[in-house]
């Protein structure tokens, strides 16, 4: 039984875009190669990381959506940690709430990526406003 | 004990009528909290990167547990800090 999943990877900044592209054919390779198929991809770019990882402050991030045999999450993992080009990585598998969101998320991003007439904005700070679009405040921040 | 009847105030006593707190989730039908949105996390923590308690933000429990998943994967992944001052 195929479960989907989802895994987010930090590459380091040092890496060329060529570097980048091998990297991420490397692992959506292994997953197709291991009985499990691609449902998604999402590149975010480079971005500055919250805090420090190996004295570095930035770094490539990508997203892999994709559906797999649950022994092989851990042969993934096992490959992020054998290579030094990854700094960080989350696999998560996906609840039926969590891929009606990643759907949805996708769709979103679609719609944008079509209509958009203004510049692409970063697209993850557009995706938050779709989130928020029942924005409430704090309700009541004080409390004593 | 009966002279708690007895009691005056100077002034009367303020009787603040308090919004009700309600749980954005149910409220607004959303019902998965992704890690990958730091902007929206970002709600339930304070100025430190700390996460705020239910009794502040109003959040049901369900939901409160989801956003304590979700930030501390975002925490994981460097979209948002451990520790930290002046958040926001």
């Amino acid at each position: 039984m195929l479960k989907q999943y989802e895994t987010v990877f930090i590459a380091t900044p040092v890496l060329s875009d060529a570097q980048m592209k091998e990297a991420v054919a490397k692992y959506t390779g292994f997953i197709t190669s291991n009985g499990g198929e691609i449902v998604y991809e999402e590149d975010w770019g480079l971005k500055q990381l919250a805090y420090p990882i190996q004295h570095k402050t930035s770094g490539f991030y990508y997203l892999i959506e994709f559906k797999a045999d649950p022994e092989f999450v851990a042969n993934l993992e096992i490959q992020y940690k054998r290579d030094e080009r990854i700094l960080r990585f989350l696999t998560v598998a996906l609840d039926k709430d969590a891929i009606a969101y990643a759907e949805h998320r996708r769709e979103m991003k679609a719609a944008k990526k079509n209509a958009p007439v203004e510049a692409p904005v970063e697209d993850k700070a557009e995706e938050v406003e779709d989130v928020t679009e029942y924005d409430v405040e704090p309700v009541d921040s004080k409390e004593e | 004990m009966a002279q708690n009847d007895n009691v005056r105030y100077l002034n009367p006593p303020t009787v603040e009528v308090r919004k009700k707190k309600y749980c954005r989730f149910k409220k607004a039908g959303i019902k998965y909290v992704d890690y990958k949105d730091p902007e929206f996390l970002k709600k339930f923590l304070n100025e430190q990167g700390k996460i705020l308690p239910r009794r502040i933000t109003g959040t049901s429990l369900k939901f409160q547990r989801k956003v304590a998943q979700a930030v501390k994967r975002a925490r994981s992944l460097a979209l948002l800090p451990y520790v930290t001052d002046l958040l926001k």
